[in-house]
């Protein structure tokens, strides 16, 4: 298509160009017919009441049956987990008490000093000393500033679930890879499902399951954390170089020797990646999690939010930062580590032994000196009543300048975008996309076509199960925030695809962006705007702001050499260069980054729900709180849904883009993100 | 140890005499969609035009080799002939899509999953361009692991490793990682794995492409070594014509998935079958190829002062024939003169005037 484009002569190309501007025309008249001519159809404006499909009590009724039938399987599953997280619960936060009654003996859980040692220690095997330094660091912090019961409450339960991920992932991902059918019906799209379903929408379900509690938080994790180990399973496994396949045939390994001896050992380092994927979305859920049960700190941030102590939630909020750090560097370290040194076990066993002997000596000597077994009140440190007072000073003082800047917003842009999406009949919305996706997808092509029915579809779906105005005011709210986002995104990922400072400084921001679980962005735009849209649009903009930053500076960067020196030397300047050369050239990057900073914000959403958005999350949120599993489950679809059409509309655009500019075979590498 | 070693004198190792190893017949390998059914549904085989036709791409097309024990052979062509491609079909790494496949008379293409296994684990070894080192072994490792797969107990599997190690020159980097080596170290790696379970057809795909061309020759020498230590059956695959010469036994010359002739280098630069394989032989050091028998011609005197074994090459005997300045006696091996050599076909042969003849 794209060739025929080009070749094509002028007057055919306008003519097409006209096509479109035309059918844009017809439907803004139409939608005018509609709202100045109200009695014509009021079924195409507001989708009328008796249309809708009770898809939610259905669904309800559907999990009541399942509940009632498959008991002896939860109970199951349940009991599996629920075994080892009472032992790491023993081992790192309570103790073990052995009998019962008077004479009962108890065992002390592991100090908190032999616990920073050991996991200085750690960083110090994996990573040297500079990953020692942020172990220690991370963990004084916790333990010195009182969050240490709290935090090993969560770090037991990350202990037990990224295992679980990690093998259940592993296992998903080697199906995959036997069976690329499987992969395809199957698992792709289940995948997508579960990247795309706010992590919210699978608590109701468990939660009807499991019960309300510690393991039914674990399973909900665990699923969500997931995704990202089948993905870089089978990715690893498919990169293993053919030779080494054709070497494990020809030394005559079995298939289980072929696959644990010679293709896992070799994809280790892709493998690894997606291990600390999976720590990382595990410490995500951290605080969604203790919705459904899960103590710890996601536990505290969540009671003082609902409380808005900002403090204490700012507090609890920073050690989970703190944890995820440390987590995050030290599983990094270990991926990076090759087998490369030969002393390597040796030195392995001395460190072990010497963590193992500190672990010991401290958590004895704990019986004897208690400030060994947990740091008393009057030694922690806390910055709670500084931070409120902080607050409370900027409140003072500022208060006027914040509340204009939001009342502002609000009325300049929030509300005008709100009232234009609510009052367009809603048809018209969803013809509007189907146009898109014609033209996006290419109205020649097969693809077009099917591109134009699924975005039709998949919109519809708010209406037929009606959520259509929580669905509009999720695309308002998430579609302002990406805007906003990119508007603030692209111009840095720019400086940081043209300056290398500036991109190393940009790395560490977006490194650490990525880092903080999704509710931390939340408590200090709360203290300072309060619960409402705008606060949930701030928090949604930095929490999505990152693929932004880090697509567009990668897509100028790899802007080939040889084309930005061609310009220099046909004397363009560096504003020439950078608008006729790199942005279109970097231009299908940058819409991916776009798409994932679009998803991103579709995941926001539903935590903001907390700050009293008025939105799908909320409607989900609501469903969590009154455990109504369909409820649930179709707003969360909805969600999912909308995320699926922005995704798939933006690829289309990106491809469009790149056939235009004669660069389709980059195609298959750019799918790959 | 570069250029000092020879091949044995051909008298000992008339390959063809000896019994077959591994044969293959009318082999086929189409790639693309329902390639088997293409084929089956002929009574004569498909012409090229008729396979591009229907979208299918034949990398090896009816191709029958036999390969006798003992014997390097030499699979040689342009990159994208379908050399690598045959040589997957010989070790059945891949499924040929038509054709036989005999292994010692048996037909290896009917051995079930079981039986492979058993065959590759005992009867056959490879060495990989790229080297295909497992990453996260030791070199003692890497070389112990096709013995570790078939649960030989740990003393005697490392012994064995560390005797193939030896043999290969890398004693004392036993503990080393793969990325710690050379190339050329990395593909001696490789070549002491293939060699660990002692097998007895030894197949090697371009073992030294990846390598510069001094390691290169050094390998070479290393690998004729070997071979005068361990007479294994070789299918050795390459692009490069000089080492093809160096090494073979007997050499098959591909082009577009088919083997166009297989002989010695000798035959090969001496009757090229077709215009293509003259075209490769174009450069070769002729001296280096000939040998005595057949520059020679009959014999006209009755006396010659000095007499060279027929199968020696041409560039071996150069300096004793054209320094005598006057013809030498060829001999067979059982000592009878069966013709006589001349300056003149030496010095023709040595600055290549006789490809004109
Ligand atoms: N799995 C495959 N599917 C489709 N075509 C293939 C496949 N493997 C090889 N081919 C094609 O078969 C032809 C022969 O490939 P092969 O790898 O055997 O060549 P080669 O002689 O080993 O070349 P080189 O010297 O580059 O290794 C090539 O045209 C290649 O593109
Ligand atoms: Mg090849």
């Amino acid at each position: 298509m794209a060739v025929l484009d080009q070749t094509a002569p002028a007057s055919a190309l306008r003519w097409r160009n006209w096509r479109w501007s035309l059918a844009w025309i017809a439907l803004l008249l139409v939608a005018i017919a509609l709202i100045s001519l109200p009695s014509l159809a009021p079924w195409a404006i507001d989708y009328p009441k008796q249309w809708i499909i009770p898809l939610a009590a259905e669904l309800k009724a559907l999990m009541k049956w399942v509940v009632k039938n498959f008991s002896i399987v939860t109970r199951a599953i349940a009991s599996m987990l629920q075994l080892p997280l009472d032992l790491a619960l023993g081992l790192l936060a309570k103790g073990f008490t052995i009998g019962n009654g008077a004479e009962a003996l108890h065992l002390p859980r592991l100090s908190w000093l032999g616990l920073v040692v050991a996991f200085t220690l750690l960083g110090r095997l994996l990573g040297g000393g500079r990953i020692a330094l942020i172990a220690c660091i991370c963990f004084s912090y916790i333990a010195l500033f009182g969050q240490w019961d709290s935090a090993m409450l969560t770090l037991a339960s990350i202990a037990i679930c990224v295992p679980f991920a990690v093998l259940l992932g592993l296992g998903f991902g080697i199906l995959a890879y036997h069976s690329p059918k499987f992969d395809t019906y199957a698992i792709r799209p289940m995948l997508d499902l579960m990247q795309t379903v706010p992590a919210f929408a699978y608590l109701v379900p468990v939660l009807l399951l499991f019960g309300f509690g510690p393991v039914s938080a674990m399973i909900a994790t665990i699923i969500f954390a997931m995704p990202p180990m089948v993905r870089a399973t089978a990715l690893a496994l498919r990169q293993v170089p053919e030779d080494i396949q054709d070497f494990a045939s020809m030394a005559g390994c079995t298939r289980r020797q072929r696959l644990w001896r010679v293709m896992i050992p070799t994809a280790r380092p892709l493998l690894m990646v997606g291990v600390n994927q999976v720590i990382m979305m595990t410490l995500n859920m951290v605080i969604i999690a203790s919705m459904i049960g899960a103590g710890g700190l996601g536990y505290d941030v969540l009671l003082a939010l609902r409380s808005l102590d900002i403090g204490r939630a700012l507090e609890a909020g920073l050690a989970i930062v703190a944890l995820a750090i440390a987590l995050d560097r030290l599983s990094q370290a270990a991926a990076d580590q090759g087998p490369l040194d030969p002393t390597a076990p040796a030195r392995r066993h001395r460190y072990a032994l010497v963590a193992l002997a500190v672990l010991i000596v401290t958590t004895l000597g704990g019986l004897v000196w208690p400030w060994l077994a947990s740091l008393p009140k009057d030694m922690t440190l806390t910055t709670g009543p500084i931070w409120s007072e902080m607050i409370a000073w900027i409140n003072v003082n500022f208060f006027d300048a914040i509340d204009a800047t939001r009342t502002w917003l609000l009325l300049h842009l929030l509300n005008p975008v709100k009232q234009f999406l609510l009052k367009t009949p809603w048809i018209v919305l969803v013809a509007a996309l189907g146009l898109l996706g014609l033209y996006l997808g290419g109205i020649r092509r097969k693809q077009g076509w099917h591109l134009a029915i699924l975005a039709m579809l998949l919109f519809a779906f708010s209406a037929v199960v009606g959520l259509w105005e929580k669905a509009m005011i999720t695309v308002y709210l998430c579609g302002i925030s990406a805007i906003f986002a990119c508007l603030i995104g692209i111009p840095l990922g720019v400086l940081g695809g043209r300056r290398a400072l500036a991109n190393r400084i940009l790395g560490i921001v977006v490194d650490t962006l990525q880092t903080l679980p999704s509710f931390v962005y939340l408590i200090p735009v709360v203290m300072l705007f309060r619960v409402g849209d705008v606060t949930a649009m701030i928090a949604i903009v930095f929490f999505a702001v990152a693929p932004a930053i880090r697509y567009t500076s990668h897509g100028i960067r790899q802007v080939p050499a040889h084309l930005t020196e061609a310009a220099t030397a046909m004397g363009c300047t560096r504003r020439q260069l950078l608008w006729r050369v790199q942005l279109p050239l970097a231009l299908p990057e940058i819409l991916l980054g776009i798409n994932q900073t679009i998803l991103l914000a579709l995941s926001m959403l539903v935590i903001t729900a907390l700050v009293g958005t008025r939105d799908l999350g909320q409607e989900v949120y609501i469903a969590l709180t009154k455990a109504d599993p369909g409820r649930g489950i179709v707003a969360g679809l909805a969600i999912a849904f909308i995320g699926i059409t922005a995704d798939r509309l933006m690829s289309a655009w990106a491809r469009r883009l790149r056939q235009g500019m004669g660069l389709a075979a980059a195609e298959t590498g750019a799918a790959n993100h | 140890m570069t250029e000092t070693v020879t091949r044995m004198p051909v008298t000992e190792r008339l390959m063809t005499d000896r019994p077959v190893k591994l044969s293959c017949r009318n082999v086929w390998k189409v790639f693309g969609r329902e390639a088997e059914r293409f084929l089956q549904n002929r009574s004569t085989p498909p012409s090229a035009d008729q396979i591009a036709d229907a979208g299918l791409l034949a990398a090896v097309r009816d191709v029958s080799l036999d390969i006798h024990d003992g014997e390097i052979f030499i699979v040689m062509g342009l990159s994208g002939s379908g050399k690598s491609t045959l040589l997957r079909c010989l070790s059945r790494l891949i499924e040929p899509s038509a054709g036989s496949i005999l292994l010692d008379g048996d037909d290896l293409l009917k051995a079930d999953e079981t039986r492979l296994i058993d065959i590759r684990r005992h009867k056959m070894g490879m060495v990989f361009q790229n080297f295909a080192l497992l990453p996260h072994l030791t070199v003692l490792e890497n070389v112990a692991f096709p013995l570790s797969v078939q649960n030989v107990g740990k003393a005697e599997r490392l012994q064995r490793a560390m005797e193939v190690i030896d043999l290969v020159g890398l004693k004392g980097r036993e503990q080393s990682y793969p990325r710690q080596l050379s190339g050329g170290q990395q593909q001696r790696v490789g070549i002491a794995r293939s060699l660990a379970v002692n097998p007895e057809l030894w197949f090697l795909d371009e073992p030294f492409s990846a390598l510069d061309p001094l390691i290169r020759r050094e390998m070479q020498s290393e690998l004729l070594r070997l071979q005068n230590v361990l007479k294994k059956t070789m299918v050795f695959v390459t692009h490069d014509f000089d080492e093809a010469i160096r090494l073979a036994d007997r050499i098959a010359i591909m082009k577009d998935g088919a083997v166009i002739q297989t002989g010695t280098p000798e035959e090969l630069v001496t009757h090229p079958a077709t215009e293509y394989v003259a075209e490769f032989t174009r450069d070769v050091q002729r001296a280096k190829v000939v040998s005595a028998a057949s520059a020679m011609r009959p014999r006209s005197a009755g006396h010659f002062d000095s007499a060279v074994a027929a199968d020696l090459k041409i560039q071996a005997v150069a300096a004793q024939v054209i320094g005598g300045g006057k013809p030498v006696a060829v001999t067979a091996a059982d000592g009878s003169v069966i013709g006589e050599l001349t300056p003149d076909a030496v010095l023709a042969t040595l600055i290549g005037r006789e490809a004109q003849r």
